[in-house]
């Protein structure tokens, strides 16, 4: 595309998978156990989302990437000081919660905001992404709605790839039933794209990269604006931890063809 | 008196498919448990006169219909479209649609312009003293919410195969047309489809097994060698003989991204767990896969849960599976397709 794409990534921040995670009552809601004593990453969607789109960014002069995140300030920090060295971004951040157990529609809201103030963005050459569930609330509604506030009705989610082809037009490939990719040509941005995993690995940290971002992402903290969401109409009943403990039977002593028979047996029942 | 429509897309050939069927069981037993609520039926889709009638024994009060080449592509712009007409037409409360590809790409955002709030991924439905409470999962199937919302309307997508799919009488039946704004040139076409580059379709949702292949299958064995060679035929067979889904382990699809010698047929779109799919099937077998939680998530939703792996007290199957075979599976599953092979 002349002159290149604007592309604004949407990614938050979830607890570290490998945490153990609890239920707790919150003054507002549901909330997590020590919810801001747990390690926190990126969210991993939303990483592939980031990281593509620095690749696309690369490969297209004249782009440039936004990162728009919302979280806890010092928690953005931290994350910054590790995701700030894999690519080139200019962040972007909100200080609020990063609970799963917010409303969706009012984080959309905060988000579209955020970005609709980001000065000298075009949207004739915006690209919004993000990744297309969270690790958190997993509900694939923010990135929709925030594209709804924008006004932009071309979106795809479950992205696996998305390519420039000659003419300039946009054709991407969308996840869909039975482990096949949807086929789809769109002419030109302004375009959502909710990530899956993509094909890129994540990138190594670049110490050069890392000194430049820090150039932006400190001043980004320091103004970060202080958002309020919510639980919205949403009134949560209960929020457990499932009874996952099942009696299991450890057959040690069998032969193989013991075993197999069992199987087989179990499988045609 | 809440108005409830389920919102269905249809197959190519018009009808309903099995999630639509199983969010229509939910949406009655909604409409069962509160009082003076009115079932109406929206459909979008190339064609939708056979679902009409394929389910107009559930007794709708209406069935609207948006019908015709537009709409049969799966594309945001005139799906949003659509399904925002629908909705306004039955002056919906709640809405209820199966979590399918398409429907997710659009609710949300259809909420968000009919001014309400939408819930994702919902397995579970109830009402109880007059109020209607939703389940669902949070921090990907870690821990499971009951929800209730007080404000109109409410868009609940379902995931498919938490529901009993409705059977019912049918008959060829008419639907009231709702007319579209479709704009003259559309920026985004659907071209097709395709499957994975390894060419083995070994994605099958509707399937009665899981079969879970951990990186066991691509480590040094007994003998010290990688036998990726020999787990790839042992899989395959089996998948072919059972017509089972294949999930794969986060390591195991990770190291198909790093380069290492892994089963050429395992895709990222195979992966199950915290940052795949948490697919729905009766039975799964799980094999040389290892972790704690929340690596085991992946198998949440498979109902009977049977696991062959060398180390007894593997997390991801002790207290998580039903039976636990403590044994190599290159052994068992060669053994294990010879017997299949043989009762064909």
């Amino acid at each position: 595309m002349s002159g290149g794409y604007h592309i604004v990534v949407c990614g938050g921040i979830v607890p570290d998978p490998l945490q153990t995670l609890e239920p707790a009552v919150g003054p507002t809601g549901p909330a997590l156990r020590n919810e801001m004593m747990l390690p926190a990453v990126l969210d991993p969607w939303a990483g592939h989302a980031l990281f593509e789109a620095a690749n696309l960014a690369k490969s297209q002069p004249g782009s440039k990437v936004w990162w728009v995140s919302m979280g806890p300030k010092a928690k953005l920090q931290q994350l910054m000081m590790s995701m700030g060295q894999k690519v080139p971004f200019e962040l972007v951040a909100l200080d609020g919660s990063a609970s799963g157990f917010t409303e969706s529609a009012e984080v959309a809201a905060a988000l579209a905001e955020a970005i609709s103030s980001i000065p000298d963005l075009d949207q004739s050459r915006l690209l919004l992404i993000g990744g297309w569930e969270s690790a958190s609330r997993g509900a694939g509604s923010t990135l929709q709605i925030v594209g709804e506030r924008l006004g932009i009705v071309d979106q795809f989610q479950g992205v696996d790839e998305v390519s420039v082809q000659e003419d300039g037009s946009l054709k991407l490939l969308e996840r869909v039933e039975g482990g096949k990719h949807q086929i789809s040509v769109c002419t030109a941005p302004p375009i959502v794209v909710g990530w899956a995993t993509g094909k890129l690995p994540e990138p190594p940290n670049n110490p050069q990269i890392g000194m430049m971002n820090m150039r932006t992402v400190m001043p980004a903290l320091q103004r970060a604006k202080a958002v309020q969401v919510g639980t919205g109409s949403l009134n949560f009943v209960s929020v457990r931890l499932p009874e996952q403990r099942r009696s299991t039977r450890i057959v040690k002593d069998a032969t193989v063809e013991e075993i197999a028979q069992e199987i087989v047996e179990w499988i045609k029942d | 008196m809440e108005k409830i429509l389920l919102l269905a897309f249809t197959e190519t050939d018009g009808t309903l498919g099995k999630p639509g069927l199983e969010v229509l069981s939910a949406a009655l037993k909604i409409r069962e448990g509160l009082a003076g609520a009115e079932l109406v039926v929206g459909l979008v889709g190339a064609k939708v006169g056979p679902a009409a009638g394929q389910i107009v024994g559930c007794s709708p009060s209406r069935i609207l219909g948006v019908e015709g080449e537009h709409f049969s592509q799966s594309r945001y712009g005139t799906d949003a479209a659509a399904a925002e007409a629908i909705c306004k037409a039955a002056e919906a409360t709640i809405i209820l649609a199966a979590g399918t590809a398409r429907a997710n790409r659009v609710l949300s955002g259809v909420a968000h312009r009919l001014q309400g709030n939408a819930d994702t991924h919902v397995c579970g439905v109830d009402v109880a003293d007059g109020a209607l409470k939703v389940t669902r999962w949070y921090y990907r199937q870690r821990m499971q919410a009951v929800l209730q919302r007080s404000s109109r309307p409410w868009v609940i997508i379902c995931d498919p195969s938490s529901f009993a799919p409705w059977t019912g009488s049918s008959r060829d039946d008419a639907f009231e047309a709702v007319a579209v704004p479709v704009p003259d040139s559309m920026r985004t076409t659907v071209t097709g489809t395709q499957a994975p580059a390894s060419g083995a379709q070994t994605i099958r949702p509707d399937t009665e097994v899981l079969f879970v292949a951990g990186a066991g299958w691509t480590k040094s064995q007994a003998d010290g060698k990688v036998k990726v060679n020999e787990a790839e035929p042992l899989i395959l067979g089996f998948l072919d003989l059972t017509k089972a889904s294949l999930g794969g382990s986060k390591s195991m699809v990770d190291l198909a991204g790093e380069g290492q010698q892994v089963l050429s047929f395992m895709t990222h779109l195979n992966q199950i767990g915290q940052t795949g799919a948490t697919p729905r099937h009766p039975k799964g077998l799980a094999t040389c896969c290892h972790g704690e939680e929340p690596h085991a998530v992946g198998w949440r939703f498979i109902n009977e849960r049977r696991a062959i792996n060398k180390d007894p007290n593997c997390g991801w199957a002790q207290g998580k599976a039903d039976v636990l075979y403590v044994e190599d599976a290159f052994a068992v599953m060669a053994r294990v397709n010879e017997l299949l092979k043989e009762s064909k």
